[in-house]
Formats: structure tokens, sequence, C-alpha cells
């Protein structure tokens, strides 16, 4: 009886389901202590006024329905939407035409594929504050450069009208992911067999035939993912507006997470703006998951 | 006898970490909320106490000269932390939260009601009331530092918005360059001389982008003409007054006729009292502040200076600058009012603040042998008495967040399609609905 409990006992340990958890617990714990005990906090302070030292008070659901009367917030959702829809489909673009154009290893490409890679080395406050410095109207290079080209006649507000304040920011940040970007889809790229554009050589497909029967079919997966970190990092769009345009001109520029920061930090209302990032959280958890759903779905 | 370190009991701290963006916050009790009331009798609280202080950069220069000398000349020593102006609120409140305040903090005084209202300084009436000059330090400073009868600032620094004019641009365009305007109505009259000189040489300038210059620098007109621009509680807005509309008028009608440097419709507070040092513009209210480097740039003799006058005359000004005191979480609250106290002394304000050619935080002290050598400084003083600090708990989300209501309205007032009547009549609503919330 003795040995027989013995081996019960060694079998409970050596079980795979046991070995499982073991190797499962540390992720777990991480995952437990980072990510869902913040998250449920986050919950239970949307549920509450939560002053900054005095004790908070349950006033459920009031922060979700000032949600609905917050006109900051819902411009915010409209051009946070616009902004990523803009920014996806510029930033890809110029992804894919650079990854195309330093695809295949020649002399001088190693080059272009370091300069291309090298703005997403900085900082995204940094070049910011870069980008502020540049088109500044009083000191910075772009204008006078520009005039001396005679593309623009006299100095330009390069944040002075709404669409020119987006057009800088999408340029800003174009400048600063394109290569990351490049980078993703150049890595799906190589992943394609050259013996496929062989064969469609041979029978005599034309360069813009490849590209668009072979290469993006095949791309596919790799423009997924990269539309994933594209929308999802739109969506959570931050340093560059708050620091860049700082939401001007007259609001016009101002993201979801700029009104959740002002809801914190400015008006001092921690239990609204926790109710504003578990709305955005949970928009951002529906979209990924069609995202992924769509993903999966191609692979198949 | 060393001031007994205090332990604060049951403060629960919890730091959020909310995936995009909200990163914050604490509760708990705090079991020490009337220890800034004793005031120790038998201590001075120099005791050879470590404390440290924050201040955001726009006062950097006058509180790193205060703790340089109170730290040469005392036992405890002060560290100070400078923080960015656009970061110090964020910063504050989640050093708060965090239970991580400095000892002793300065605030921008408009947002100071605010701080008060959260809990974050220390009752400290009992200390500036046995001050034997408790009154003459700057009212309006101690006025929106006062909650249900107790006090909890003190003035730190002083900066107050006042008229700039070029003596050089006045003789060029035939005014008198010792008569600068004493009503709105002049400014313009004189601004639109001057803008006749032609080129690049423009009548005014202000922050059109700019909020807190708003505030700053038109609010005074509205108040000489004794126009409100809120409620005494600080929850209604009033800018849709008589007052008010003349003000605006006079400047959009400046702003349409070229008189101003086109720049200032985008001007976003950053870089708008450069403008005046550059010697092109020939009068505009800027912060008392600027006097030192204005004059280096411009020369002794081309700078004047002038209250803000209202559309038909009067004066007055905005008493900005920070005000100080001790957090509610400090361990040290004698040490801490040991150099606050300090910074108010004949000796720190004379030796530190007027040999400076900044602005003393005490009436009494105006008139000093530093200010002495320079009208100008006396007629900045003198000022001081008269001017006006606005009150409001919601002050920094309605009038300085660029986000907030008060720079739409003051846009549209001045750079929109409508009139300015239409613009401040609809703007009152919005305000009144972002002071009251």
């Amino acid at each position: 009886m003795p040995d027989q409990a013995l081996v019960q006992k060694r079998r409970w340990w050596s079980s795979r389901a046991v070995q499982g958890a073991g190797y499962a617990t540390p992720t777990a714990v991480v995952v437990a202590v980072f990510f869902l005990a913040p998250l449920g906090l986050l919950v239970w302070m949307s549920l509450h006024e939560w002053p900054i030292l005095r004790a908070p008070t349950f006033n459920a659901p009031d922060n979700y329905t000032a949600i609905a009367d917050n006109q900051l917030f819902t411009d915010a959702v409209m051009f946070t939407l616009k902004y990523t829809v803009v920014t996806t489909v510029v930033l890809s673009l110029v992804a894919l035409g650079l990854a195309l154009l330093i695809q295949h290893s020649r002399t001088g490409v190693g080059l272009f594929r370091t300069a291309f890679f090298l703005p997403g080395a900085i900082g995204l406050a940094a070049t910011s504050v870069l980008f502020l410095g540049f088109l500044n109207g009083r000191f910075g290079p772009v204008d006078p450069f520009l005039m001396h080209l005679g593309i623009i006649d006299e100095p330009i507000s390069w944040v002075g009208t709404p669409n020119l304040a987006l057009f800088s920011t999408i340029v800003l940040v174009t400048w600063r992911f394109a290569g990351f970007n490049m980078l993703i889809l150049l890595v799906g790229l190589h992943a394609i067999p050259l013996e496929v554009y062989e064969a469609a050589r041979v029978d005599g497909a034309s360069g813009w035939t490849m590209l668009t029967r072979i290469t993006l079919p095949l791309l596919r997966p790799t423009i997924a993912l990269m539309l994933i970190i594209s929308i999802t990092g739109s969506l959570v769009a931050f340093d560059q507006f708050f620091i860049f345009t700082q939401g001007r001109p007259d609001n016009s520029t101002i993201t979801v997470v700029m009104v959740i920061f002002r809801q914190a930090f400015v008006k001092h209302d921690l239990g609204g703006a926790a109710a504003l990032s578990a709305v955005l959280l949970a928009a951002l958890l529906v979209l990924n998951g069609f995202l992924l759903r769509l993903v999966r779905h191609r692979e198949a | 006898m060393p001031t007994p370190r205090r332990r604060r009991g049951g403060r629960t701290v919890v730091a959020v970490l909310a995936a995009f963006g909200l990163i914050v916050a604490a509760c708990g009790d705090d079991d020490d909320s009337d220890a800034g009331t004793e005031a120790s009798a038998e201590n001075d609280g120099d005791t050879g106490v470590e404390l440290t202080m924050w201040t955001r950069s726009a006062t950097q220069e006058q509180s790193q000269q205060f703790v340089d000398a109170y730290n040469d000349s005392h036992e405890n020593q002060v560290e100070l932390t400078v923080i960015p102006n656009d970061n110090y609120n964020q910063q504050v409140t989640t050093a708060a939260g965090a239970d991580e305040l400095p000892d002793i903090f300065a605030a921008d005084v408009v947002f100071v009601p605010n701080f008060v209202e959260q809990g974050l300084f220390l009752d400290i009436t009992d200390r500036i009331d046995a001050l034997p000059y408790a009154d003459d330090l700057a009212p309006s400073h101690i006025e929106v530092g006062t909650l249900d009868g107790a006090k909890y600032v003190v003035p730190h620094t002083l900066d107050l918005s006042v008229l700039f004019y070029n003596k050089d641009l006045y003789e060029q365009a035939g005014l008198d360059p010792d008569s600068p305007p004493t009503t709105l109505a002049e400014l313009a009259e004189h601004a639109r001389a001057i803008r006749e000189l032609g080129g690049d040489t423009y009548g005014t300038f202000w922050g059109g982008d700019c909020g807190g210059c708003y505030v700053f620098t038109y609010w005074p007109s509205i108040w000489a003409a004794d126009g409100e621009v809120m409620n005494e509680d600080g929850t209604e807005s009033t800018i849709d007054s008589p007052e008010a509309i003349e003000v605006f008028d006079t400047y959009r009608s400046l702003w349409e006729d070229d008189v101003v440097e086109p720049s200032a419709i985008n001007e976003t507070g950053d870089q708008w009292t450069g403008f005046f040092p550059a010697g092109n513009i020939g009068v505009m209210p800027m912060p008392s502040t600027t006097l030192g480097s204005t004059l280096e740039a411009l020369g002794d003799d081309a700078v004047g200076v002038a209250p803000i006058p209202g559309p038909d005359g009067g004066e007055s000004t905005f008493v900005g600058g920070d005000s100080i005191g001790i957090s509610a979480t400090s361990d040290e609250p004698d040490a801490a009012w040991n150099f606050i106290e300090w910074t108010l002394s004949e000796d720190a304000q004379v030796d530190v603040v007027a040999q400076n050619a900044d602005v003393v935080a005490r009436t009494d002290l105006a008139d000093n042998e530093f200010s002495s050598q320079d009208e100008r400084v006396v007629l900045i003083n003198e000022l001081v008495g008269v001017g006006r600090t606005p009150f409001s708990l919601n002050f920094n989300q309605t009038y300085n967040d660029p986000a907030g209501p008060w720079l739409e309205v003051t846009r549209a007032a001045l750079f929109g399609d409508g009139t300015v009547e239409d613009a401040l009549t609809d703007g009152q609503e919005t305000l009144t609905a972002s002071l009251s919330e």
C-alpha cells in the first residue's frame, strides 16, 4: 500500500498537466501582476469618484454615462479614426514602396536600408520635438528651404490649419515609422521563394503582374501584421500630438488618449479617466480580435 | 531640539498602470493634517533637515536664488527640483497620488485653489497670521490660497502683466515716448501709428493661440473698466459683459487692420515674449519678469513700462507668478516653514528678489534701495496692491489648457467669421459649463 501511494504521488508530480502548469506559472504570474491586477483596478477606479488624496466614493455608472456628454471625447474619436485611416494607408504604401526598392541585394542597398531604418531608432517624443524645430516659422530650416526652391512664397504655419496640422503629423509619423514597417515587409518579401518569380518570368509575366499576382498575395500575412501594429498604434497615438500639435488648431488634432490624459491630469478626474480608458481598451480588444480573425481566415 | 519625524499610518499606495496612458493613483488617509497649524514656539525649524522642494521651470531662476542663499546661511538644506512647465501639474498629481510629494512645492497661483481643494497643501493659517507683516503679503495670492478661512500658501514669485512700449519706435512714429497709452483706445491709436512705419514693424502682438496669455493680458483691461470675467466663486463666466466685448473689439480691429505681427494667430505661448525684445513691436502687454531681458536686448532708454489700461482709462494688472506651501504629506513641516518664512523676510525679499529687479512679495517693501533705482520697477511693485488674481477651482481645465473652452472662445472672437459679441455670448455658456463642473 505505501508503495502504491508513492507511485500515485510520483504520477501526480510527473503528469504532463502539472508540468505544463509549472512551466506556465511564471508567465501567468507576470500577466496577473502586471496586466490583470492593474486592469481590475482600472475598472474598479472607473466605478468611483477618485480624488487624488481623499478616499474614493462609489458613483457607478456616472463616469460611463458622462462619456456620452463629453463632446471633446466624441470629436477626438472621430479625429483619431480619421488619423488612423490616413496614417495606415500612407505608411503602408510608403513602407511597401521602400521594401520593394531595397529587397534585392545590390551595391549600396545596405546604405539605403540603414538610412530608411535609422529614424526608427529615434524616440517618438524626440522626433516630435525635432519636427517642432524643423517646421518652426521663425527659426526652422524647412520654410527658408522651400522658399528658396520657389515652392512657397512666405513662411507657413505647419500646424496653422486642421488639414496642415494633420498633414505635418502624418509626415512626421511616416518618417519615423516607415523604416520599421519596411523591415517587417522585407522579412515577408524574403520568405517568398525565388522559384515562383522565375516560373512567372518564364511564363512571360510582367513586373506589375508579378507584384499583384505573386508578391502581394504571398505578403498578406505580413501586411496584416503590419496593419495591426499600425492601426493599434494610431488609435492610441499620443506623443506626436501632445508635443507637436498640442491639439491645435482649435482642438482639431486631439486624440482619444489626449482626452484621457486631460481628464486625469488637468481635470484631476481619475475615475472619469479610468472609464474612458476602459472604453478605449474594450474598443481595441474588439478591433484586434476582428483583425486577428481576418489574418487567420486569410492564412487558412 | 530636533523635530520628531511623524509616522503616517494606514496609507495605501496604489499605482495604476492602464495600458494606454493613464498612470496613477492612490488613496489613503492622512493623520497629520493638523501638523502645520502647530507653529513651533520652542524650535525655529532650522535643525539640519534635508528638505525637498519642487518648482516649475518658469520660476526656476528666482527659486534657485532663494535656495542657494538659504542653504548658505542655514543648517537646513533644501534640494530644489525644477520640472518643465508643461509637465508640472501632472507631476504634482501623480506624486500626490503616490505619496511622493516633496516637503515644499510652488505652483502657478491660478492653479492653487484646485490644489488646495484637493488637499495637497498643509493648513498654515497660524504660521502666516503670526508673521508681523502678514497683512503686507501680496493680497491676491493670499486670497486665492484661502479656503473656508484657512490659509495654505504664501507668495513665492510674482509676475505681473504690464504694458511694454518701445520708445525708439514711438519717436520714429511721431509719438511722445514719455506718454504711454492711458486708455485701450490710445493703445490702439499708438499701435496704428507705429504700424504706419511699414515693413516688418508692427503696432502690437499677443499670444493668439495661448489661453493663459489672453487671461494675463486681456483681463486687466476688463478689470480696469470695473468689469468682471467671472462671478466671485469662479463658477460662472461673465465674459459677455460690455467691458469684455469692448476690449476684444479693440484687439480684433487691430488684427483686421494688419497692425498685429501676423504670427500672433499661431503663437502658442512658447515664444510670445520674444517678439517685443526683437525691437519691431510698438506696444504690448508682457510679463514684468521679462523686464531685465528686454532692457538687455533693447537698451535701457528704449523701454517704457506702464499699467494696462481699460477701454476708457483706469488701470489694473494680473498678479501672476507662483505661490508656495508645505505639502500635506511632508514629514518636516517646521523645517519647511523655516525656509518659506525666510523667503518672505526683508533680507531675502530685498537682497535676493529686489536686487535682481524682480517683484517683491510684500507691499511694505515695494519701495526699497534697489527698486528706487528704476522707476519702472517701483511702478511694477506698486501694482501688486491694485492688481488681481482670478479665483476658480477649475481654472486650468477652463482657461490654461489648450483643449479647454477658453482658447476656442477667444480665437472665435478675434479671428472667427462671426462677431465678437456672438462669440463671447456663446462662449459664456461653454465657459460656465466648464467652471461649474
